[in-house]
């Protein structure tokens, strides 16, 4: 493992060499790991552990637990001095049989105190040289090892933390967007797609927003149970707004059919029910009858009646699309795959792209009579309700959208392991 | 446009197609599914019909909906009479379907 630089909230940290001494001198936010032994001698212990600031990192409190106030920071370097080329040990091996007059401060080694003086000195290690020289390096040797897996491991999780930083802050922005995703190839600016659905987005935003207001307003005249005059003109004013999200997307698919068909404005949970660019009439009216309750029979008959209807001009429209589906299939599919070269070729080629571009064409009238079904079959409810039950419908709907809305925005927001 | 008056009277349910037209099938799958057998024809061919079916003033012209030899519109006009109950009304009294 080199050194690299990397970013963790936004400061900038560099992993060093493996080496745990290394680590030691370097971790004080210099770059590389080259020869900066003469730094650590200007720095003190705990400064010597701040090295990723913040960070938990277990050798660092290990590093503070273990560093040994006898410990001499020059000898040390020395020692460190040795060993910036080798990269691998904290003793190295080709040094291990050094001589005597070596500075080093001798000190028995546990492996998981590696940095630990517990008092020999140089005295002793005069009476057993070898044995207790080669065992002492071979402690060093492991204990060196193990704090280098344990800052591998603790690299590899910065490394997944700033990844899952970088998603989560890209997962917030499209939240913000209500919901409306970026593609993850990050193109949003196509020439078609750009202009049409971003200024779709910021419609489609103050639309919510103004959705919002006549919620509110709708809601405070039901609770305080206000007029039905009143509440009349509520009930109309909050029916034109909502009616004004169909015209709005007549609009932006003139532009950009596929934002708007394929339900790429709408928030992800609402896109699981999503049929030709929005909800389905049919759906909506299932959902809301129990809300609406007490309904008369007729009522219920009425509105059982405009769920069939609504859903039976569902499945003639899904019924188009599909043969839409295959149309456009049978024209691309139609001739060999390899055009036959010269002018014929090309010809047929062309006449090919011009009928499936025809056949492209027909989405924008799926999705104008897909919302025309949606506006008509709201527009019969309203004339099978009464004032009162209209008000309490368009709360429901709006409460249940909202719903989705906010499902979604957790759903986005959710730490990802 | 006489061709056109002379097939719509003949069927109590006529539906102008243009084969290329997807939301002709969805139309007459509407059709179907009320339990109507319109009278479908496609008008790919008959330049003339196809003029005087644009003529009518519908955007898009297709699919041309008669109905008790009356113009009832095109896909959108048909919805809204759907879903408002006037469609099957308006069969049932051209004896295209019966209940």
């Amino acid at each position: 493992m080199g050194s690299k630089s990397f970013k963790v909230a936004g400061k900038v940290y560099t992993s060093v060499a493996d080496s745990m001494p290394s680590f030691i001198a370097n971790s004080n936010g210099a770059e590389g790991n080259t020869g900066q032994s003469s730094r650590v001698s200007n720095v003190g212990p705990h400064e010597q552990s701040i090295g990723f600031r913040g960070g938990a990192y277990n050798s660092t409190s290990l590093i503070n637990q273990t560093m040994h106030p006898d410990l001499q920071f020059s000898s040390y370097e020395k020692l460190q001095g040795q060993n910036i080329s080798q990269p691998n040990q904290v003793s190295n091996s080709d040094t291990s049989t050094e001589d005597p007059d070596d500075k080093i401060q001798s000190f028995d080694v546990d492996p998981s105190n590696p940095f630990m003086a517990s008092g020999s000195n140089d005295k002793q290690k005069d009476k057993f040289p070898e044995q207790k020289t080669q065992r002492r390096l071979a402690q060093n040797r492991e204990a060196a090892r193990k704090s280098r897996l344990r800052k591998k491991a603790y690299v590899q999780q910065l490394e997944n933390s700033r990844l899952k930083l970088t998603q989560l802050e890209q997962e917030v922005q499209r939240a913000r967007k209500q919901g409306v995703v970026i593609s993850n190839t990050g193109d949003q600016s196509q020439p078609n797609s750009g202009n049409g659905s971003l200024a779709f987005v910021a419609e489609y935003s103050r639309w919510l927003e103004e959705q919002s207001k006549h919620t509110s307003e709708l809601r405070a005249a039901v609770t305080s149970h206000k007029s039905d005059s009143e509440l009349r003109s509520l009930v109309e004013n909050a029916t034109t707004h909502f009616n004004d999200i169909f015209r709005l997307k007549k609009i932006a698919a003139k532009a950009d059919v596929f934002h708007i068909i394929y339900g790429m404005w709408t928030s992800p949970a609402e896109r699981c029910f999503l049929w030709i660019g929005g909800f389905r009439s049919s759906e909506l009216l299932k959902l809301l009858v129990s809300h609406l309750e007490p309904l008369t029979e007729q009522q219920l008959a009425s509105i059982d009646h405009l769920q069939q209807t609504s859903l039976q001009a569902e499945e003639a429209l899904s019924q188009g699309m599909d043969a839409l589906q295959q149309s456009l299939a049978d024209t691309l599919a139609r001739d060999a795959p390899v055009v036959p070269p010269g002018s014929s070729g090309m010809a047929n080629y062309m006449g090919q792209m011009a009928m499936a571009m025809g056949k492209l064409g027909s989405l924008e009238n799926f999705l104008r009579q897909a919302d025309h079904l949606r506006e008509k079959t709201l527009q019969q409810l309203h004339t099978i309700l009464t004032t009162r039950q209209s008000a309490r419908a368009l709360l429901a709907i709006n409460d249940y959208f909202s719903r989705l809305r906010a499902l979604s925005t957790l759903w986005l927001a959710r730490p990802q392991e | 446009m006489d061709r056109v008056k002379d097939l719509a009277s003949k069927s109590a349910a006529v539906i102008f197609t243009k084969s290329t037209c997807c939301m002709c099938h969805s139309i007459k799958a509407l059709f179907y599914d009320l339990g109507a057998s319109p009278a479908v024809y496609e008008v790919d061919h008959d330049a003339d019909m196809e003029w005087a079916l644009r003529r009518l003033g519908r955007n898009p012209a297709f699919p041309a909906v008669f109905v008790g030899g009356k113009y009832v519109g095109s896909a959108k006009d048909v919805i809204s009479l759907h879903v408002d109950g006037t469609l099957k009304q308006k069969l049932i009294e051209a004896k295209a379907i019966w209940f």
